[in-house]
């Protein structure tokens, strides 16, 4: 413990001397400014990925669900088709594979790119647990609802979906930070989000526990946020009696 | 129990402070061998555990020297892969007794470790598309120059950029066979990285004529074995190994067959001949660090 060297953090990113104060300026950065900007990142990734697993997951989740066979298809192909590859694998398709057969796509950043794949991977995941939450209700409900007249897209957005919604949201916890974890297969199409500054910085100072200790702290302190936005949302939307949200 | 605790942490902090890597080596009849999966010629893997090389070659060598100095009939040597975020703390815990991969000596590393005498000296270079038209780096404005996270490439071109003023896009690679995806399917104008990773890429990719290394020599590093610090006396003894093969030409011959003859597993040649930096390091070995180059 004795040859730690925190200092490393406020070394300048070109010459390597230690800057009073730990941030750049004139436009030299610090290790300190790449942490928190790589940190910026790997949140940015997480999020915009969330938002893209969430909307095609809740939607091939409930395809799956309906009586229609063709729309069942759609969802069941969907579901396989991401979850059944691994996730550094699809990110590589769409960086290096796809733009290939569309040109265009070669304008199109990295960081969106990483976002599509690791939204595409995680929706599938999503899709499966908005099934299960949706098939763990009693069909009764669904068929009391359309026997009142709804027709089936008001029997799932008043009936199915504010029960099954409330039943999925810890395993969406997870899924959510399962996401600010996998987003650090970004490095691997250059994005500068945390596992990239943790490989290039410790290659640059020699001072690699205390990088990747700043690191894992950060991936466990942005886990813990998501996770604490998941618990109050938990909270928020319980309904006493029911046992999805009953302590 | 304290008393034994006392014991342990005086034991402790002896072993940190002075290794003995001899007396270890002498003891266990083995040795540990730190070298890499993909280090171009200096050090790879074959598979099955098989590892060869310019500077696994020559540890081999310098184990067989130290088997002799130490008067055993046997010497065990166990190869330990290492990446470059652990080379340096198996070198720092003892885990691995002697480090031949691709390690530029420093003085950031000094610090922490020593260094044999400087064996290579690998030369940061250019590898743009043939037909390209680029010549140089000053013509890399505006374009999109790939090299691989974790190397000192990247901090290089940081540097670069803030002395010049020129303006690179730069494109990572987490490897450098995807850095050279990157300069292949045209996400890169140009590779930045060292002379003999960007000959065996060029020699390995389906087309080797597609692309050529150009440019001036962009910085020059020193590679040498790592050891643990302040051991003098293996220091030593690894150091008068190097230098006996220097001076016996074994060092050059080794250099023909890693980098100029084909080589396993697809008889690929590298074709890098000797640089003049590298022939000055082994007509005048030292163990001076990559800061001392740049100076010149």
């Amino acid at each position: 413990m004795a040859n730690w060297d925190w200092q490393v953090f406020c070394k300048n990113t070109v010459d390597g001397e230690v800057v009073p104060r730990c941030f750049g300026d004139n436009g030299d950065i610090t290790y300190l400014d790449w942490l928190l900007s790589a940190w910026g990142w790997t949140a940015s990734v997480s999020a915009l990925a969330l938002l893209v697993a969430l909307a095609f997951g809740v939607l091939m989740g409930i395809l799956r669900t309906t009586p229609s066979k063709a729309l069942v298809f759609i969802g069941d192909a969907w579901t396989e088709l991401f979850r059944n590859i691994p996730v550094l694998v699809q990110v590589f398709l769409w960086y290096f594979v796809i733009p290939e057969l569309v040109p265009p796509l070669k304008q199109v950043p990295s960081f969106l790119l990483v976002v599509l794949a690791l939204g595409f991977f995680t929706s599938a995941r999503v899709s499966e647990q908005i099934k299960a939450g949706i098939q763990s209700l009693p069909k009764g409900q669904r068929y009391a609802g359309l026997a009142m007249g709804l027709t089936l897209p008001q029997t799932y957005r008043y009936v199915l979906l504010p029960m099954a919604f409330r039943i999925v949201v810890p395993p969406l916890t997870s899924e959510s930070m399962g996401i600010v974890k996998n987003s650090s297969v970004a490095f691997s199409v250059s994005v500068a989000e945390l596992t990239m500054f943790a490989r290039q910085a410790q290659e640059e100072t020699s001072r690699g526990i205390e990088i990747y200790l700043a690191v894992t702290g950060l991936y466990y302190l942005t886990s813990i946020l998501v996770y604490q936005v998941a618990k109050l949302i938990e909270q928020r939307v319980r309904i006493p009696g029911q046992t999805s949200g009953g302590k | 129990m304290k008393k034994s605790l006392l014991v342990a942490a005086a034991l402790l902090a002896l072993g940190t402070a002075q290794a003995d890597t001899l007396k270890k080596i002498k003891d266990t009849g083995t040795i540990t061998l730190g070298v890499r999966e993909s280090s171009g010629a200096l050090s790879y893997t074959l598979g099955d555990g098989k590892f060869v090389g310019f500077h696994t070659e020559m540890a081999e060598h310098i184990t067989s020297d130290l088997r002799k100095k130490l008067g055993l009939s046997a010497l065990t040597i166990k190869y330990q892969p290492v990446t470059s975020q652990n080379r340096i703390p198996l070198i720092e815990n003892g885990t691995v007794d002697l480090e031949c991969g691709s390690t530029t000596n420093n003085a950031a590393r000094q610090k922490q470790v020593a260094f044999a005498v400087t064996t290579y000296v690998e030369e940061v270079r250019i590898a743009v598309k043939a037909n390209s038209g680029i010549t140089g780096i000053a013509q890399l404005n505006g374009k999109n120059v790939a090299t691989t996270t974790g190397t000192t490439s990247v901090q290089l071109l940081r540097k670069h950029e803030k002395a010049t003023g020129v303006d690179f896009k730069e494109v990572f690679g987490k490897d450098h066979a995807d850095s050279f995806l990157l300069l292949e399917s045209g996400r890169a104008d140009a590779f930045v990285m060292d002379g003999q990773i960007l000959a065996g890429s060029i020699a390995k990719s389906k087309s080797p004529a597609d692309y050529k290394i150009v440019g001036e020599v962009l910085n020059v590093e020193p590679i040498a074995c790592m050891l643990a610090k302040d051991d003098a006396p293996f220091k030593a003894a690894v150091d008068d190994s190097i230098k006996a093969m220097m001076k016996s030409g074994e060092l050059a011959k080794l250099y023909d067959k890693w980098f100029l003859q084909p080589i396993p597993p697809t008889s690929a040649r590298v074709g890098l001949p000797l640089s003049e930096a590298t022939r000055m390091a082994w007509s005048n070995p030292n163990d001076k660090p990559a800061e001392d180059y740049a100076k010149k």
